[in-house]
């Protein structure tokens, strides 16, 4: 009977981009339990929504977290505009995905990098990074932020895009597209790659869809669920296959968003080729009164805004169910019976983003 | 043949050079629409108000009677609502942002109108 150890990691530790803690209970090499805990970047965001007005909420929804941030919004302003009745122009709901698709491979590029420094790759986190750099100038270059974009408000968006920009960003990710084939050509077929990735942090089908795995972690399983194919936004007139694996184990996850990178460089251009002309908002005038779940495929997952307004300027109660707290029982699920060198890969292929689940 | 890889790619990269910038050396160049910071032309400036009012992180402080607007850059968000409320456009957004502070109070910038001008409004 071996001596059992608890170790605890985080909330900083270099492989983790941001503060979770984990105790492992640890018997040899081996992770016997993981006990999570969170709530170090609670910041308090959704009972800010009584004290804000609904339009203004929209920069409030946008700081949940950096990544997806464009997401947020997306979903926040989805959900008033439904209990609103606003029909949104088709041009708003074409610039909506081509932001969000862009923002998904940002974001997706990103965790790449950041997967490949948590295994010690870091030459190739260093190129991930640069490779992300292009679809930042865009961001900056059609919305004036890098980031945080602040674009989408309720009842549309703030900023056109006029054709030759929007022929610019496909002959940009062309390129970059290229850039990538590179770049995941080392995550395919890497030996030490694949050594460090292939077979370890197995979830398999039953256990996927049980423990309620979202986004690439489910559909690295064989789960083909992607609430892009629910229709929101402009999706419902673009061409949405879910990319699936049915391996189960980081490679598969790895592989995932790669080739979701791809398949959002093509909604990009499927986009573009059918943007109509017209205007990109609507006026909105009184306030909601109603409720609506919103539903919206980020990088991450599914993620649910629940919004619900009672006819006041302030909305009454907004809640946010984030991809990576519908992951983390999988993530704890997967971590027992693992190997302590193994913990950082695995945690890093949930893709968690704290900021998010604590708001 | 793993050795010629190796070689193609460092014969790649001394052609092209680094892919980074030597940022204080080299300024970097913003866009044109880059959200920078907000600048008020005071002299331009009515004082109604209507910014602080939009304002939804409170960053604006409009004092009518003694001719003075103030923001706190630490508090905006640079969501360019002002901008467009404004109703004479002496709000601008600039492309370059605000330099790094140690201070809070370092963060807000208060603009008067100058004596003179004061008195021209008045006859």
């Amino acid at each position: 009977m071996a001596h059992r150890n608890i170790i605890p990691i985080g909330p900083q530790h270099p492989v983790l981009p941001e503060p979770i803690h984990f105790d492992l209970v640890t018997e040899d090499e081996k992770v016997i339990d993981a006990i999570p805990s969170i709530s170090y970047v609670h910041r308090g965001l959704e009972r800010l929504v009584e004290k804000r007005d609904f339009i203004d909420f929209t920069h409030v929804a946008d700081r949940i977290c950096g990544l997806c941030s464009f997401m947020h919004s997306l979903g926040y302003c989805q959900g008033v505009e439904a209990i609103m009745g606003i029909e949104v122009p088709e041009r708003a709901l074409y610039l909506r995905t081509i932001w969000a698709e862009l923002s998904r491979i940002h974001s997706h590029i990103f965790w790449l990098g950041v997967a490949a420094d948590a295994f010690g790759f870091e030459s190739l986190f260093m190129q991930a990074l640069r490779l992300r750099e292009p679809v930042l100038d865009i961001f900056e270059e059609t919305t004036g932020a890098r980031v945080i974009l602040g674009v989408c408000k309720v009842g549309g968006v703030r900023r056109d895009m006029d054709n030759d920009t929007l022929n610019g960003i496909v002959g940009r990710l062309t390129l970059l597209k290229r850039d990538l084939e590179e770049l995941s050509g080392v995550f395919i077929n890497d030996y030490s790659v694949r050594h460090r990735l292939s077979e370890v942090g197995f979830i398999s089908r039953e256990d996927a869809y049980t423990l309620g795995c979202v986004g690439p972690m489910a559909r690295a399983s064989g789960l083909a669920m992607d609430m892009r194919a629910t229709g929101y936004a402009a999706y419902k007139y673009l061409d949405v296959e879910p990319v699936v694996e049915t391996a189960g184990d980081c490679y598969a996850r790895c592989l995932v968003r790669i080739r979701e990178n791809y398949q959002s460089i093509d909604l990009i251009r499927q986009a573009v080729g059918k943007i109509p002309d017209g205007m990109i908002d609507v006026k909105v005038t009184g306030a909601p009164n109603g409720e609506y779940y919103s539903r919206v495929e980020q990088p991450r997952g599914e993620v649910i805004h629940y919004v619900k307004g009672n006819g006041s300027r302030f909305l009454q109660r907004f809640r946010v169910r984030v991809p990576t707290f519908s992951n983390i029982p999988a993530m704890i699920k997967v971590l027992k019976g693992s190997e302590v060198a193994d913990v950082p890969n695995i945690i890093l292929t949930l893709d968690p983003c704290i900021s998010c689940t604590e708001r | 043949m793993k050795i010629f890889t190796m070689t193609k790619t460092v014969a790649i990269n001394l052609v092209t050079g680094p892919a980074t910038l030597m940022y204080p050396k080299k300024a970097r160049v913003y866009t044109t629409i880059t959200r920078g910071r907000i600048e008020n032309n005071i002299d331009k400036c009515i004082f109604c108000g209507l910014c602080a009012r939009r304002c939804p992180t409170y960053a604006i402080i409009v004092g009518k009677d003694r001719k003075e607007w103030e923001i706190d850059r630490l508090k905006c968000c640079i969501c360019n609502l002002c901008v467009e409320v404004c109703p004479v456009k002496c709000l601008a957004t600039d492309n370059q942002y605000f330099p790094p502070m140690t201070d809070r109070i370092t963060g807000i910038c208060r603009m008067r109108l100058e004596a003179p001008a004061q008195g021209e409004a008045g006859q």
